[in-house]
C-alpha cells in the first residue's frame, strides 16, 4: 500500500473535515498497478498556512479553493510552480471562469472540481488525480532509466477510453432515471449505442495490445514459410458478414508465389486492418480487390477499393497514432485509429514499406511491398 | 421576458454525448438545436441565432471549439458561449497550447468541464441568460 499525502486548502472547516471524511479511509487501486493507494490528509485553512505545509513535509496532492482570506489560490499555485513541487494541483471552486481556467490551467492545475459536489465526485476526481501523478511520475522514472514512454500516448489514450464510458454512463444514468419511460423497449436505442461504444473500446485494446506487443519488441516471432494468399483469405472471412451488408464484393488476386517468410500472426494483423478498412470506408456496393503479387525480391500486397477515398491532407496523417479522418462520411465508421498506425509499424520490423493513394469519392489503394529475407 | 422558450445550440463531435445533452437542457426548459461538427455549427449560425450556445472543443481539430466561438461572436456578439471540455481532466492538451496573443480571441464566456450536473448547468445557463 502507498500512501499520497493530500493537503486540502479551504477556508471553510466543514469542507476541510468532509474532505478529511472522505478520502480518510478510502483507496484506488488500478489494474496497471502493483499496488493500491490510501490516502493521508493534511489540513490547511489559508494559503499562508499551505505554503508552511509544502515546505516542511511531503505533499503530493493540493485540493485548493481559489477564495481564501489571504493569498488567494492562484497565488498558492503560482509558488507551486515556481518552486517545482512534484504535486497534482485540483483546484475547487465554484465555478472556474474561463480566465481562471486559463491561469490556472497554464500554472499547472491538474483539474478542477466545482462546488458544491458529492462524495462520488471527489473520490472520482481523486482517482484521476491519483492516476495522473502515478502516470507522471512513472514517466519521469522510465525516461530517467533510458526507457521510452510516451506520456502523450498516454494522455489521449485515456481520452479515448474515457469518452465511450462517459457515453455508457449518461445512458445508464437516462434509464436508471427512466427519463424516456418505464418499459425497456423505450430505451433499445440507448443500449445499442452503449453496447457499440463498449464493442469500440474493446476494439481499442486489442489494438493497444498488437502495438504494445510491436513497440515492446519482446514478443517472439515465429518466423515460418507463410502462405500470404492464404492470410488474405482468411482477413476476408473475418469481413464476410460486413461486407454483405454493405453489398461490397471482396476479390482476391495471386500473381505468383505468395510465401513469405514471416510470423502469420503478424500478417494477420496486416491484412486484418487494410482488409477492413477498404470495406469500411467503401460505399453500399463497393468493390474491395486484393493483389499479392510475385515481384522477385518483394512481395507487393495492394488494397485498393473505390470508396469514400480522402484528401491528400488527410493521406499524409492516417498512419499516426489515434489519427481517425472526421467528416460526415466518416462519422458512422468506428475505430480505433490506431490500425493503420499498427500495421505500418508491423511492416517497417520487415524492413518493408506502405504507401497510400487516394481520391476523395474515388476510392483509395494502399500498397505495402515487403522484401523476401 | 417572453415566455417563448430560448433556444441553445450544442455542437459536439461525439454524437452520443450530443444526444445526452440535448436531452438534459431540454429537460431543464429550453429549445435545443444540435450539431454534430464545427462545420455543421457554422452552417447553422448562419441562419440561425440561438440564445445561448454550448461549444465542444475538440471537434474536426483540436481546437474547433475556439474557432467557433470566435467566429460565432462576431456575428452575435451578444450570444453568451460556453465551451464545454475534457481538456485539463486530460493531461496532454491544455491552454498552453495556444499563446499569448491567442488567448485575446478565445471569445467564450463560460468554461466547463465536461460531466456537468444538470442542476450546475442550469444555474450557469440561467445566469448567462439573465433568467
Amino acid at each position: 500500500m502507498a500512501t499520497l499525502h493530500v493537503l486540502v486548502v479551504d477556508d471553510e472547516p466543514g469542507i476541510r473535515s468532509g474532505v478529511t471524511r472522505i478520502l480518510g479511509n478510502y483507496t484506488v487501486g488500478y489494474p496497471f498497478m502493483d499496488e493500491d493507494f490510501d490516502f493521508h490528509l493534511i489540513e490547511a485553512g489559508t494559503g499562508e498556512d499551505a505554503i508552511d505545509v509544502l515546505n516542511s513535509e511531503p505533499v503530493d496532492v493540493v485540493l485548493l479553493d481559489n477564495k481564501l482570506p489571504g493569498m488567494d489560490g492562484i497565488e498558492v499555485l503560482e509558488y507551486i510552480k515556481q518552486q517545482n513541487f512534484d504535486v497534482a494541483v485540483m483546484m475547487i471552486t465554484s465555478y472556474a471562469s474561463l480566465d481562471l481556467a486559463i491561469k490556472a490551467t497554464r500554472n499547472g492545475a491538474y483539474n478542477f472540481m466545482p462546488k458544491p459536489f458529492t462524495p462520488q465526485e471527489l473520490r472520482a476526481s481523486i482517482e484521476n488525480v491519483a492516476k495522473h501523478l502515478f502516470l507522471k511520475r512513472m514517466t519521469r522514472k522510465m525516461q530517467e532509466e533510458g526507457k521510452q514512454i510516451r506520456f502523450q500516448f498516454l494522455s489521449v489514450l485515456s481520452h479515448e477510453l474515457k469518452s465511450p464510458i462517459n457515453a455508457v454512463e449518461g445512458y445508464l444514468k437516462m434509464m436508471q432515471e427512466k427519463q424516456f419511460g418505464d418499459k425497456v423497449e423505450d430505451y433499445d436505442r440507448m443500449i445499442d449505442r452503449s453496447l457499440t461504444r463498449l464493442k469500440g473500446m474493446r476494439n481499442l485494446i486489442m489494438d493497444l495490445l498488437d502495438l504494445t506487443k510491436i513497440e515492446s519488441g519482446k514478443k517472439e516471432r515465429k518466423m515460418r514459410d507463410v502462405n500470404l494468399a492464404e492470410i488474405a483469405k482468411m482477413a476476408m472471412d473475418t469481413m464476410e458478414p460486413y461486407a454483405i451488408q454493405r453489398s461490397v464484393k471482396m476479390k482476391l488476386d495471386v500473381q505468383g508465389d505468395p510465401q513469405l517468410l514471416a510470423d502469420a500472426n503478424e500478417m494477420e494483423i496486416v491484412f486484418n486492418n487494410l482488409i477492413s478498412n477498404a470495406v469500411k470506408y467503401n460505399k453500399d456496393g463497393g468493390k474491395v480487390q486484393v493483389c499479392i503479387c510475385d515481384r522477385g525480391k518483394d512481395l507487393e500486397i495492394k488494397v485498393s477499393d473505390n470508396g469514400i477515398g480522402m484528401s491528400e491532407e488527410d493521406s499524409d496523417k492516417i498512419f499516426q497514432d489515434f489519427v481517425r479522418i472526421k467528416n460526415s462520411k466518416t462519422k458512422e465508421i468506428t475505430g480505433s485509429g490506431l490500425g493503420l498506425s499498427i500495421t505500418r509499424k508491423m511492416i517497417e520490423q520487415y524492413n518493408g514499406t506502405i504507401e497510400v493513394e487516394s481520391k476523395p469519392d474515388e476510392g483509395t489503394t494502399f500498397t505495402v511491398s515487403l522484401p523476401r529475407l | 421576458m417572453s415566455n417563448e422558450k430560448k433556444l441553445i445550440l450544442i455542437a459536439d463531435d461525439d454524437a452520443d454525448y450530443l444526444f445526452q445533452m440535448e436531452a438534459m437542457v431540454k429537460n431543464l426548459g429550453f429549445r435545443v438545436k444540435t450539431a454534430e461538427s464545427q462545420a455543421e455549427a457554422e452552417k447553422v449560425l448562419e441562419t440561425v441565432k440561438p440564445d445561448l450556445a454550448i461549444f465542444d472543443l475538440m471537434m474536426e481539430q483540436e481546437d474547433s471549439g475556439f474557432i467557433l466561438s470566435y467566429k460565432a461572436k462576431r456575428k452575435y456578439p451578444d450570444m453568451p458561449i460556453i465551451l464545454a471540455s475534457a481538456v485539463t481532466a486530460e493531461t496532454g492538451y491544455n491552454f498552453d497550447l495556444y499563446n499569448e496573443n491567442d488567448r485575446d480571441w478565445i471569445k467564450a464566456d463560460l468554461y466547463l468541464d465536461k460531466g456537468i450536473r444538470p442542476d450546475q448547468l442550469h444555474r450557469e445557463i440561467n445566469k448567462l441568460l439573465k433568467l
